[in-house]
């Protein structure tokens, strides 16, 4: 198998063996990159000759006889959201074209901490608005299973990079989904943990009340080893918890006996294809056969989810955008009559057409006479969303439900109409409104692509969610596919 | 329903400009999306708490000490137009 095929710990075993070095590594995924990136465009920017001399030093570190850390020297791709000091962060938008951040986001120092080869910034939907990668100024990205169908969004660089091998890991960002439903899409793991365990700092804000960075992995096992370098307390971040993480590969154990399992009813219904909800229940009846017990529960609620994210993302989003002016950074309008015009031709030359809709949408519920009507009124349902599932964890230890409705669907199927489009996050919405932590992992293939099975736990319970994932990995070979391109 | 009227007024406070064929464009998506959101005024929301933030953590504060702050050099790089260490912005006063 190629290089870039391989996962970080079996990478990592090799680097130590001396069977390969960090460059030649760093080369099989730059290789990859200049093969593909002409058809699945998984990167905005590459950071090539970095990447290299950040190889360089692991090698000499390990020709020196110094030990290394489980993601030293192991390519990884950084959604374009994240600061990365001196590397242009465009958020996918024209407005931010030619931002070049004077810090780093703290995932980021994290990283490189841990000795990290960043191979470049990956695609995604214009500010994390999107479920399909099609809202980047910059272009679409493509499914590596299938390059007629989209990556899922918003981190659909990040997913589609992963899988193809054009990064070994990635960093994504998930406000209603954008980490889970790429994964799903793209046939590989991603977790979006729970609110406040991995800090937001340097992450372009889009809902701060919902964005959480995650991982996105060939497998259970690397995801656990890159929560280990990214989780924990930062004091840059005001909503970060403080709490001391665990370590996550001691979750990594293969049995689910006497775990229960919920099946949250709403989450099978209209919308959900029948072939997802086939690989999903199939892969709920294998983890029943290794002792797990499975029971049908309702969380009527759920249905409210859609409404209530639509509402707390945009307006939040209409709040944390107005910072884009054209004055201290980003893309200015020519010909400016006065200032105010100056941000108005600024914003509206800046902005995509889905960031001015949500815009519109969260200044429309945020003005005057409507807040108690929209804005205070979704907060309300979302705390009977949170309280729904806080009652549910005091019977399960998780539930599992289909990542997102369908398949991965086709290049331009639904950019007509925003609310198909909102769709399909409606599996993974609630959780990012209850805070909770989410999983998802492939579970099947369609000729369309990869099908995700999503695991939600209770609050910083991340390792029971790697714990049952695990378990499933062992026992099927879904996360050995690679895509034939 | 909103109305062409409200969509003008809302790009106005979000300091927007929308194209002329656009405003219909949004006028009829927007309401789409209300009317979906709507929805929620059928749940019965009395004597219930909002949740802001689902962190139970309030104010985080930390030691009032000065710490190195960005240097002026690097706030300004991505400034489109500076001048004497500020930024710079068309004019704002009549002469």
């Amino acid at each position: 198998m190629s290089l870039y095929n391989l996962t970080v710990h079996e990478l990592h075993n090799k680097l130590v063996k001396k069977e390969v070095s960090s460059v030649e590594l760093t080369k099989s995924v730059l290789a990859r990159v200049e093969e593909l990136e002409k058809s699945v465009h998984s990167y905005v920017t590459l950071t090539t000759e970095d990447a290299l001399a950040q190889a360089q030093r692991v090698d000499e570190k390990i020709a020196a006889g110094e030990a290394i850390r489980p993601l030293e020297g192991i390519p990884v791709a950084i959604k374009d959201n994240m600061c990365t000091k001196g590397i242009t962060t465009t958020c996918s938008s024209k407005i931010l074209h030619n931002f070049k951040p004077p810090y780093s986001a703290t995932v980021v120092n994290k990283l490189a901490e841990q000795g990290m080869v960043m191979i470049g910034k990956t695609n995604m939907d214009e500010f994390a608005m999107g479920s399909s990668c099609e809202t980047s100024y910059f272009g679409p990205t493509r499914n590596p299973w299938n390059l007629e169908a989209v990556p899922g969004g918003s981190s659909g660089g990040s997913a589609a990079s992963v899988a193809c091998g054009e990064a070994i890991y990635s960093l994504g960002s998930d406000t209603g989904g954008s980490i889970r439903q790429p994964a799903s899409f793209c046939g590989v793991v991603g977790l979006k943990p729970t609110y406040g365990l991995v800090s937001r700092y340097g992450l372009v804000a889009f809902a701060s009340s919902l964005d959480q960075i995650g991982p996105f992995t060939k497998d259970v096992t690397d995801n656990a080893l890159v929560m280990n370098a990214i989780a924990g307390h930062d004091a840059l971040d005001s909503t970060s918890l403080n709490y001391q993480p665990e370590d996550y590969t001691k979750a990594l154990v293969n049995d689910v006996k006497g775990l229960k399992i919920g099946i949250p009813k709403e989450y099978y219904g209209e919308g959900v294809e029948p072939a997802v909800r086939e690989s999903v229940m199939n892969g709920i009846k294998l983890l029943e056969s290794l002792g797990a017990h499975c029971e049908e529960v309702s969380l009527p609620n759920t249905q409210h989810a859609l409404s209530v994210y639509y509402i707390i993302a945009p307006c939040e989003a209409s709040s944390n955008l107005a910072r884009y002016d054209g004055i201290r950074y980003g893309f200015r309008a020519e010909d400016a009559a006065d200032l105010i015009d100056n941000y108005k031709k600024s914003r509206s030359q800046g902005f995509g057409e889905e960031v001015k809709r949500r815009i519109m949408l969260g200044t429309y519920a945020l003005s005057s006479g409507y807040y108690d009507a929209y804005y205070l009124k979704a907060q309300k349902v979302r705390t009977l969303i949170k309280n729904e599932f806080e009652e549910i964890f005091k019977k399960f230890d998780v539930l599992i439900t289909p990542t997102a409705p369908t398949p991965p669907f086709k290049l331009g199927a639904k950019t007509g109409d925003p609310l198909s489009m909102y769709m399909s996050d409606i599996c993974t919405i609630p959780i990012n409104i209850a805070g909770i932590p989410g999983l998802s992992l492939p579970c099947g293939y369609t000729q369309e692509g990869p099908i995700g099975m999503q695991i939600i736990g209770k609050s910083l319970d991340e390792a029971t969610l790697l714990r049952v994932a695990y378990t499933f990995e062992q026992n099927t070979d879904f996360h050995k596919q690679r895509p034939n391109l | 329903m909103i109305t062409k009227k409200d969509v003008e007024h809302v790009a106005m406070l979000a300091r927007l400009e929308i194209e002329e064929g656009q405003k219909e464009v949004f006028t009829e998506q927007l309401n789409n999306i209300l009317e979906h959101i709507s929805k929620l005024n059928e749940v019965n929301t009395d004597n219930v708490p909002p949740t802001y933030h689902v962190l139970p953590q309030k104010n985080v504060w930390r030691e009032d000490k000065a710490l190195p702050s960005t240097p002026r050099e690097d706030a300004l790089a991505n400034a489109p137009e500076q001048e004497n260490g500020c930024f710079k912005v068309p004019k704002v006063i009549e002469s």
